[in-house]
């Protein structure tokens, strides 16, 4: 661990680990919202993709953190499928293009990657804020963790933020009437349920906070 | 749970090698990536179709690869759109080198995967198009929703295209032909149980014994609205009217443009139905509706275009695109033109349709 306030190869690699736990962990809890707007699979589609991140985490040991983010991206979207797989595969290669050839993020490097990430989600899903989809907990997100980083907050607190803001956008989500996505065709039998994908982001953000965080005094 | 599998995680797998060895003179099917394709494929000189979506809908679409139909399909996990990968690879498999059509249905997931499977067969050099079918009125608007789903229209279309590549349409040609089939269906859905997804393992939701949902899509997901349960006629009657009086359709989608080689929105209209229209009339088991039912279904069905004026010149009858074991039925009309009825005619020798040789 450095003393900088830096996001290192080792912290990405601890935080794929900690999401595939925790999309492991939360399978059923997803596909469970999923069966109530959507088609019951969100939760086997997350935990198959993160799974396959797993296998490919010891091959990644020696990469750069471009590099890294894009073996995941390219595994999400030949693993996952549904929706889920090219919103948040496409993430994850805009997240790798600009970090590419990165060792260390700074803690505004961190912010471009979270921004890459949503844009790609946004370029491929067409969502906007509201819809009642992922973009609902990252956009919050993004935001708070750029807000933190203004005001001098370090990568620790800012991270809280971030996953404050999207565990409030995934509660949000909840009298959304969704208008993207499976979802949307239920109408207005939508509101009143939380969306799987914003609840699987969140989840991806906490993972990220607890491998950078954990051990450190924030 | 009860159901005919060896596990939720090889059952997609093992279906496939079934089918494989089934009809072997017919289909292959290849795995990493998984699709199926015809045994006699590449056909050169033939532009290819292919299509593919979530497993769980059976006979669709592996059951329509062949002589006459498709030359692949991309299934996915039960229920799951299949990955980018699979149709990049089954392109480069099947094509003859007179281009390839991609089918697609209208779900979110199917759209952007096969998005991403179109750009990257275009980088390999693949002259690629694609269109999309959504037929479903069941749901209104595409403002406020990800727009029609593609349901039973897309077995029709996939038999006429298919149809029309064996002839030798080329790609222009025979996307121009898909478009207006796509845009002349329309199809509603009801069912009177939920499924069960094997990984799952419970089905997706609960109905009780009075009740039915009503303007379902194909993945055992709950409806646009939830009816007390009605005789067979009542049900015919409501899922005929919502077709039979669906308005003009207008949504604008996202398609490839081959010549450019770049994404452009279009608008398209689907006109409504009219007195004196010529259709095929499909009539569609979600997988455990006994064959006599939809006869029932059918025979109002028939009824109510008579009264309306509408000339069924084909029908269909059976489960050809179900949601696993679920009861129940979906109604399709797809306005046909005589091109269309002949290739509707056509020979077509297919794991799941087969006629004409
Ligand atoms: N156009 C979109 N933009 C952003 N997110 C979307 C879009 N469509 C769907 N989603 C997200 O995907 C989630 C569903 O993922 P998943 O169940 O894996 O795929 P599918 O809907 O194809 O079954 C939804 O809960 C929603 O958050
Ligand atoms: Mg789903």
């Amino acid at each position: 661990m450095t003393d900088r306030d830096t996001l290192g190869r080792k912290e990405i690699a601890a935080w794929l680990e900690l999401a595939a736990d925790a999309l492991q962990a939360a399978r059923d809890a997803l596909t469970e919202l999923d069966a109530a707007i959507g088609d019951a699979d969100h939760g086997f589609n997350m935990d198959r993709g993160f799974q396959k991140v797993r296998s490919l985490l010891p091959t990644l040991s020696q990469q750069d953190i471009g590099s890294m983010l894009k073996s995941v991206g390219m595994a999400l979207i030949g693993s996952v499928g549904g929706a889920a797989g090219p919103l948040y595969g496409t993430g994850f290669l805009r997240a790798a293009a600009v970090t590419s050839g990165q060792q260390e993020l700074s803690p505004e490097a961190v912010g471009s990657m979270l921004k890459a990430m949503l844009a790609g989600i946004v370029e491929r899903g067409r969502a906007t804020p509201g819809a009642k989809t992922m973009v609902d907990a990252m956009t919050p997100a993004v935001e708070a963790y750029d807000r933190a980083q203004t005001t001098g907050a370090g990568l620790c607190p800012a991270l809280q933020a971030a996953v404050d803001a999207a565990e409030e956008g995934v509660r949000a989500t909840i009298p959304m009437q969704a208008t993207k996505g499976r979802a949307s065709y239920l109408g207005e039998r939508s509101i009143g349920h939380q969306d799987p994908g914003a609840t699987s982001c969140a989840l991806l953000l906490k993972a990220l906070h607890s491998a950078v965080c954990r051990g450190r005094n924030a | 749970m009860k159901k005919l599998i060896n596990s939720p995680n090889t059952f997609v797998r093992e279906s496939l090698e079934g089918m494989a060895r089934a009809h072997p003179d017919l289909v292959r099917v290849h795995f990493d990536p998984t699709f199926v394709y015809r045994a006699d494929a590449p056909v050169l000189g033939k532009v290819a179709l292919i299509s593919g979506g979530g497993s769980g809908h059976e006979p669709m679409h592996g059951g329509f690869v062949g002589h006459g139909m498709l030359d692949a399909a991309c299934p996915g996990e039960v229920f799951t759109s299949p990955t980018p990968d699979q149709m990049h690879e089954a392109a480069k498999a099947v094509h003859g080198g007179a281009g390839v059509l991609f089918l697609v249905k209208n779900y979110a997931g199917d759209v952007m995967n096969f998005e991403m499977a179109t750009e990257l067969a275009h980088a390999e050099g693949l002259q690629i198009a694609s269109v999309l079918v959504d037929d479903d009125v069941a749901v209104k608007d595409s403002l406020y929703t990800q727009g029609r789903r593609g349901v039973g229209a897309t077995v029709l279309v996939e038999k006429i295209c298919g149809a029309a590549a064996q002839k030798g349409y080329d790609l222009a040609r025979l996307t121009t032909l898909a478009r207006r089939a796509a845009l002349n269906g329309r199809s509603m859905g009801m069912a009177l149980t939920s499924c069960t997804v094997p990984a799952k393992g419970s089905p997706t939701f609960e109905l009780g014994e009075g009740e039915m949902e009503v303007g379902i899509g194909i993945h055992g997901e709950p409806g646009r609205q939830r009816m007390p349960l009605a005789p067979a006629d009542s049900i015919a009657d409501m899922l005929s009217q919502a077709i039979l009086d669906d308005p003009a359709y207008t949504r604008t989608i996202r398609e490839w443009d081959p010549s450019t080689a770049a994404w452009k929105e279009i608008s398209l209209v689907s006109e409504p139905l009219r007195r004196g229209d010529r259709v095929v009339a499909f009539v569609n088991s979600m997988g455990g509706t006994p064959l006599a039912e939809l006869y029932v279904l059918y025979r109002r069905l028939d009824e109510a275009c008579a009264g309306s004026g509408i000339h069924i010149e084909r029908t269909l009858i059976g489960p050809y695109i179900t949601s696993l074991e679920m009861q129940g039925a979906s109604l399709t009309l797809l306005r046909v033109d005589d091109e269309m009825l002949g290739l509707w005619d056509a020979p077509v020798k297919t794991p799941g349709l087969r006629w004409g040789i």
